[in-house]
């Protein structure tokens, strides 16, 4: 479990060959190769291109044989790589970027979190009618923000064979933070199976790729630790929901291969810096189904930006990504060792990995994968107090790995009813805590196509992800983020409109408000000018990432005028939050949960802007 | 002063503001103008066939091949059920059809589908072969706990009443070893004299299953179970001679695609 066997020397002599070749302009034709961004540790990546502002960038798409982990894999790759090339684009200039579709079926390439006029928005449907087999589409946009971003297919199930690539936007003016060089790190989710049997397979048994359930063994060790009474009454409530506490990934390492920049963790992606400089990593979630819990063993990371946007620095330990989101770290290793940069999957059924290091080669420690957290009954929206004294249950806590919860010995901290009351003391990485109730469920459950709702609805923006909540050191949770800018729309909300977010696990149905896409009669209307608050919550048990395309969401997150603005959120089990939308971008607009296979499943709308 | 500049954007950006695109408006979900594709396709087609039963029995007195089999093919809301259950005796050449229903099935609850359509009954062997056809409402899902449950109700073409209830569950003792108990009873409301089955609850069966899942599509397991007869049902077949009671040791496979 400590570290993986490399073979530096076949390694070294790839880079030096790749490198030839490269400057040859070979690259392009050679299939199994890596983007010369993640490629090169030095780091092509670092600074602006070298393109001349408004040159117009060509993609390619087109499937190729790979190899993930040594294995290879018919991938859909993007100028010949998975992922494809980093675009860099400047603040202020006019993109265009001409799409050549060579699939032999139709495709699209969305830029995500991106502003654009909704044409060019890339949503096959609803924007535009998708590109076709052989044809090219250009993409033409003004680029209006800078930070870092990514770009993927919204066709189908193709995002999951490798269609996606990073996307950085050079600001106009200078940001207000230093660092010496910069790295993306771009996360993803490899399967060699085909998507659509992955699909096919958790339609007749959505439970096919979970291997991480409670056992009878647990059930004992459960029962050693809380008594008979306590074990059975929780397996009973649990039963009763007719849910596993162990749902944490609906598709996990069983099948997925994790990569770095495109690389299996044997592969270990590299990223070189000398000691004492800053080193910006560009963190971007562009796995389909699976969140990260990401960390540096030794260095703190400090979070400059989430989801493109400036935010009021913040020091942690480690950070839980949700699918699509971006967030830019910048670490300072001052000695002159490797450090494992480890992006452990939510569910801990595998891990992404790669190495920042002075040299080429060096290795550190892989740290094991921790034990896979529970969903509790606060995930289950479950009222506490109507569950009567239940201690140990309410809380995966009460089941996690790191010994500090003793739930024996806090009645005071560790029971329902001290959460119930939503005021226990919390103490991070010591006591699990649980942000207060805010609302409750009404008498709609939604129809046939949910299987429960969240009767307790929480504040959890101030919790940690799932799996965090006890690691014993600092986890950046989304009310560490304030935006940095000082441009806060001041109107207040004109309308306020609530969505669910539900689904059926034993169908796998996914929707909102208990309809799938295909059930709705139209788009959800947004009043072009106004501003909305939208406040969803979320029925279901899992976390879900949702994303609206073409606006910002301003996450409700408590601190006034400095409130983040994200394209992405990840939503809590039980939850119930609020977002600010300033509705300025006319057009029709997709807006979804960005697990990809929800989506799919019907977790996802039109907002027509008029 | 800033407020009123905002105000007098919006309004002329509305003015200017054209849809070249947007079009009219339709009352798709997207809302796109026609001919474009759907964006994604959350109601396709889906099916599975799992042979939850296909095993050998072994006893004192008979050995017999069994099969129970269920599958389904449709979106999330409808689906066509198939479902058959029943046996081969290796010796005497004799069997049972015991159940091949055909059904339309809708979700009327989150875990539940509500089945309703037509199905073919026979046993065949020495003397006299009966059968018949039977139209069938049934209810198939979840209940609370995890119990699989499948109940019906038959009523015969002449005009004979039955219902049937069949209960399992998945304890698992590692992630790929499952120990599958199951529960099956039978209660007709009047004597069916052909099929050997006499009024009231005429048989409970009892049987446990150990499988290993090589992978979750494919899984032998080893088992017991336990058949009793009934009331008239086991009076009907103490006239015949046949033991009211029996006990099987089984193997078999459970897959499924
Ligand atoms: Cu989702």
């Amino acid at each position: 479990m400590n570290s993986f066997p490399t073979p530096l020397d076949s390694l070294a002599n790839r880079r030096q060959f790749l490198r030839y070749i490269s400057a040859t302009g070979l690259l392009a034709t050679l299939d199994g190769l890596l983007p010369a961004w993640a490629r090169e540790p030095a780091g092509l990546a670092t600074g602006p291109a070298a393109r001349a502002p408004g040159e117009p960038i060509d993609l390619f798409l087109r499937w190729q044989d790979l190899a993930f982990g040594g294995r290879r894999g018919r991938a859909i790759t993007l100028n010949g790589t998975v992922p494809g090339p980093l675009l860099r684009l400047r603040e202020g200039e006019d993109a265009t970027i001409r799409v050549h579709n060579e699939l032999g079926e139709d495709s699209s390439v969305h830029w995500h979190g991106i502003l654009v006029p909704f044409e060019m928005d890339g949503v096959p449907g609803v924007s535009f009618p998708g590109i076709r087999a052989g044809e090219t589409f250009t993409y033409r946009f003004p680029v209006r923000q800078s930070g870092t971003y990514w770009y993927h297919s919204h066709s189908g199930l193709q995002e999951q064979l490798g269609h996606y690539g990073p996307l950085i936007i050079d600001p106009a003016e200078p940001e207000p933070y230093r660092y010496d060089r910069e790295y993306v790190v771009m996360l993803s989710d490899w399967t060699f199976e085909n998507p659509y049997k992955v699909l096919a397979k958790l339609k007749k048994l959505s439970a096919y790729y979970n291997f991480q359930q409670r056992t009878v063994g647990d059930f004992f060790r459960d029962m050693s630790e809380d008594g008979l009474a306590l074990t059975v009454k929780e397996r009973l409530a649990w039963g009763n929901m007719r849910m596993s506490p162990t749902d944490i990934a609906d598709i996990t390492g069983y099948t997925y291969t994790y990569l770095v920049n495109g690389l299996a963790p044997g592969d270990n992606w590299t990223g070189l810096f000398a000691p004492g400089e800053r080193v910006r990593l560009r963190l971007i979630n562009a796995a389909t189904m699976s969140y990260f819990n990401v960390r540096i063993p030794g260095l703190p990371m400090t979070v400059v930006q989430a989801d493109g946007q400036d935010v009021q620095p913040v020091e942690t330990d480690e950070l839980q990504i949700a699918v699509a989101e971006t967030f830019d770290v910048i670490v300072h290793p001052r000695e002159d060792r490797a450090y494992t940069l480890f992006a452990e999957a939510m569910d801990r059924s595998g891990f992404g990995r790669g190495t920042l290091a002075p040299r080429p080669g060096m290795t550190a420690p892989v740290p094991g994968l921790r034990e896979r957290p529970l969903r509790t009954m606060v995930d289950m929206g479950m009222d506490m107090s109507a569950m009567g004294s239940m201690r140990g249950m309410e809380m995966g806590g009460g089941k996690m790995p790191s010994g500090a919860a003793d739930h024996g010995d806090h009645p005071g901290q560790m029971t329902g009813m001290a959460m119930g009351e939503g005021e226990q003391a919390c103490v991070p990485g010591m006591t699990p805590c649980t942000g207060p109730e805010v609302g409750r469920h009404g008498p709609d459950t939604h129809g046939p196509g949910n299987t429960s709702v969240a009767r307790v609805q929480r504040d959890r923006l101030g919790e940690p992800g799932t799996g965090l909540e006890q690691v014993g050191h600092r986890v950046l949770v989304y009310t560490d983020l304030r935006r940095l800018a000082d441009d806060f729309d001041e109107r207040p909300a004109d309308r306020e409109m609530e969505l669910h977010l539900t689904g059926n696990m034993e169908r796998y149905m996914w929707s909102f408000d208990g309809k799938k896409f295909s059930e709705v009669q139209g788009p959800i209307k947004f009043n072009y000018g106004e501003r909305l608050r939208l406040t969803m919550v979320n029925d279901t048990m899992m976390e879900h990432p949702i994303h609206l395309h073409g606006m910002w969401m301003e996450l409700e997150n408590g601190h006034g005028r400095r409130i983040p603005r994200k394209h992405t959120i990840s939503v809590k089990p039980a939850e119930r939050l609020s977002v600010l939308i300033a509705v300025d971008a006319p057009g029709r607009w997709a807006f979804h949960c960005h697990l990809l296979y929800h989506m799919d499943m019907g977790m996802f709308r039109v907002v027509r802007v008029s | 002063m800033k407020i009123t500049a905002r105000a007098v954007l919006i309004a002329v950006s509305l003015l200017a503001f054209e849809l070249p695109v947007l079009g009219e408006e339709t009352s798709t979900p997207s809302g796109a103008p026609p001919g474009w594709p759907d964006p994604i396709e959350d109601s396709g087609i889906h099916s599975l066939v799992l042979v939850d039963q296909l095993e050998y029995w072994g006893s004192d007195e008979q050995d017999a091949l069994r099969w129970d089999l269920i599958s389904w093919v449709g979106g999330d809301y409808h689906r066509l059920w198939i479902k058959t259950e029943g046996e081969v005796l290796t010796a005497g050449a004799g069997g049972e059809l015991e159940l091949f229903d055909l059904q339309y099935g809708r979700l009327i609850a989150p875990f539940w589908d509500l089945l309703v359509g037509a199905g073919y009954q026979r046993v065949w062997g020495p003397g006299s072969d009966p059968d018949h056809l039977y139209a069938v409402v049934g209810v198939q899902g979840l209940a609370p706990q995890w119990f699989e449950v499948d109940a019906n109700l038959r009523l015969s073409e002449k005009g004979d009443l039955s219902a049937d209830l069949e209960a399992e569950y998945d304890l698992l003792l590692t992630q790929r070893l499952v120990l599958q108990p199951r529960f099956e009873t039978s209660l007709a409301l009047q004597e069916v004299e052909e099929f050997g089955v006499g009024e009231g609850f005429n048989a409970v069966r009892l049987g446990a299953r150990l499988r290993y899942e090589i992978r979750r599509e494919f899984a032998p397991y080893i088992g017991v179970t336990w058949n009793r007869k009934l009331g008239d049902t086991a009076d009907l077949a103490r006239e015949e001679g046949e033991d009211v009671e029996d006990f099987s040791l089984i193997a078999g496979v459970r897959l499924w695609f």
